[in-house]
């Protein structure tokens, strides 16, 4: 994950200048509009699941392990229910973890990196040393302390990977932050009497906000990823919450059998995390005037 | 504030590091209402410290000790919140890099207002209208396009128009100018001294003009302070330090200015 950070960090100045602003715009709107796509076929999925899916979730009448046919498209699982379903209503699982576990890493870890880059130095360096080893706890253990405390659910899923996730968020804003701070436009609004809270608000989010907004579109993805494998290790949704990393567990047994069961929820997941990538990668030319062409 | 106590009041400003060497030592000057004074040194003498002092921006782990009595009100160990009612009201900086003075995600206007709906309180259209006004004054063509560009889409001449306009939205009375014009042409720059010292003149504003220029120097202010490793040694009016300096650094300063002026008159 720490190479996400130094990557996302390097990109924010140094690679401007001698790229054109037209072609690098129409590059990266072609990617943001396929991320826009791919992200939008999971979104519309997981709304359609709310109101409509083909059979009940825990509906057992199909047969067991069946091939794709035009009552189950997507075949049937073990227990005889319909896949497709499962996988719409992942679809709204999958997403549900993304921007839960986005909010909190975003909320905490923001606060705790703006925190640590206005604070004294010995402050600093405490809260730096702690992300230091929340960076490296991994978070699948992480996670498996709140399950033991908590009991395996959604939402400890959702705050372990988003605890996890606000480490990393809080480092990269500090980095950022700090390099604002030493700007001398920082030192101009604060000669023009503008406060500290001013500052935050006008010059330091708005500066640090196209980098730190393609990194917690990659960190969604991360997220989805994450989830998915506390699902498939049991850590993660309990059963009947059809998961798409339980999904995949759950077909792994049967794979000779009935390959699509674990083929359709991969697929699922590579669409979606390819999905939010491209659209970090567009996003970054939206959020920052300096890179659109002049008008 | 009575009118016999001047605008600014320097005594005895001592700049620290955070390992307690001093930067700056034992500096001492008055700038009184519609007064100019130039502050002269080579880089690291303490003219850009003395000047941070002054409206209480010191970079991270200095400090500063001393006297520095800015409007009435002592800026030395002063609390962040009563700086902010003095900064860009009463004394407003201009600094070196134009380029780097502005934020670069923000629209020039919006910059502008911030000062102006701080201190005085605007909004909307008159707001519109005191930024179109700050950018008009600074002789900016198309005031209007000027406040919806961003800081890379215009000139580095315009963008320290535009950084003057920022610096004296609030009609301060105190202009602190940082070598504003070092980082810029040679043609600009003679362009921007004179606005600056048009402005400060229309609006009778007290001048701290710091630089390691003596011509530019000479040019804007007729007394001034040469400092040398943090401390003063020399001040007097412009005319007797470039007709008769005594300080062994400044007779040096004269002499390899005029050096300069003269490989000119040769060519």
């Amino acid at each position: 994950m720490s190479a996400i950070v130094d990557e996302a960090a390097g990109q924010s100045g140094e690679t401007r200048p001698e790229e054109t602003g037209a072609t690098r715009t129409r590059r990266h709107s072609v990617t943001l509009t396929i991320g826009l796509i791919l992200l939008g076929i999971v979104v519309v999925v997981a709304v359609v699941s709310l109101f409509w899916v083909p059979f009940a979730p825990g509906d057992t009448s199909g047969e067991r392990l069946e091939h794709p046919d035009a009552t189950h498209w997507l075949g049937t699982d073990k227990l005889g229910r319909d896949l497709l379903t499962q996988l719409m209503i992942g679809a709204r699982i999958a997403l549900t973890v993304g921007v839960g576990s986005v909010a909190i890493g975003a909320v905490i870890g923001i606060t705790l990196g703006l925190l640590a880059a206005f604070a004294a130095a010995w402050l600093d360096d405490t809260i730096s040393a702690a992300l230091d080893i929340l960076i490296a706890f991994p978070t699948l253990l992480l996670a498996m302390l709140i399950v033991a405390a908590q009991g395996a659910s959604l939402g400890t899923a959702i705050i372990a990977i988003g605890l996890a996730m606000s480490a990393v968020v809080a480092r990269l804003t500090r980095v950022l932050a700090k390099r604002v701070l030493s700007q001398q436009y920082v030192t101009a609004a604060r000669t023009s009497g503008t406060g500290w809270f001013g500052v935050i608000g006008r010059h330091i989010l708005p500066n640090i906000w196209p980098t730190l907004s393609v990194n917690l579109a990659l960190q969604f993805g991360i997220a989805v990823l994450a989830e998915a494998s506390l699902s498939y290790l049991g850590l993660g949704a309990p059963p009947p919450n059809a998961s798409w990393g339980r999904l995949l567990q759950e077909a792994q047994g049967t794979v000779a059998v009935a390959p699509v069961g674990a083929i359709a929820p991969g697929v699922a997941l590579v669409v979606l995390v390819i999905g939010v990538n491209l659209l970090a990668d567009g996003l970054r030319d939206v959020a920052d005037p300096t890179r659109k062409r002049s008008r | 504030m009575s009118d016999d106590t001047p605008l600014l009041d320097v005594r005895g400003l001592r700049v620290a590091s955070r390992t307690g060497a001093p930067l700056v030592q034992d500096v001492s000057f008055t700038v009184g209402t519609g007064e100019r004074l130039g502050l002269i040194g080579e880089s690291g003498s303490g003219k850009s410290l003395t000047s941070f002092a002054v409206t209480g921006l010191l970079p991270d782990g200095l400090s500063a000790s001393g006297s520095v009595v800015l409007g009435g009100m002592q800026v030395v160990g002063a609390r962040e919140r009563e700086l902010v009612t003095v900064r860009g009201n009463i004394a407003s900086v201009v600094f070196q890099e134009p380029l780097t003075a502005l934020d670069p995600l923000m629209r020039l206007g919006k910059q502008v207002a911030e000062p102006l709906r701080r201190h005085l309180g605007l909004r909307g259209a008159a707001l519109r209208d005191a930024v179109h006004g700050a950018l008009d004054e600074v002789r900016l063509p198309d005031p209007e396009r000027i406040a919806r560009a961003y800081p890379h889409e215009i000139s580095g001449g315009q963008r320290q128009r535009v950084a003057i306009a920022a610096a004296l939205a609030c009609r301060p009375r105190l202009l602190i100018a940082d070598e504003p014009t070092t980082a810029l042409d040679v043609t600009v720059q003679a362009e921007i001294l004179a606005l600056i010292d048009t402005l400060v003149a229309e609006r009778d504003m007290a001048l701290v003009f710091v630089s390691h220029d003596l011509a530019v120097v000479s040019r804007m202010t007729d007394t001034a302070v040469v400092l040398r490793h943090g401390r003063v040694v020399e001040r007097g009016p412009m005319t007797r330090l470039l007709s008769a300096p005594t300080d062994p650094y400044t007779i040096e300063l004269v002499r390899s200015a005029r050096r300069l002026d003269a490989a000119l008159e040769v060519s």
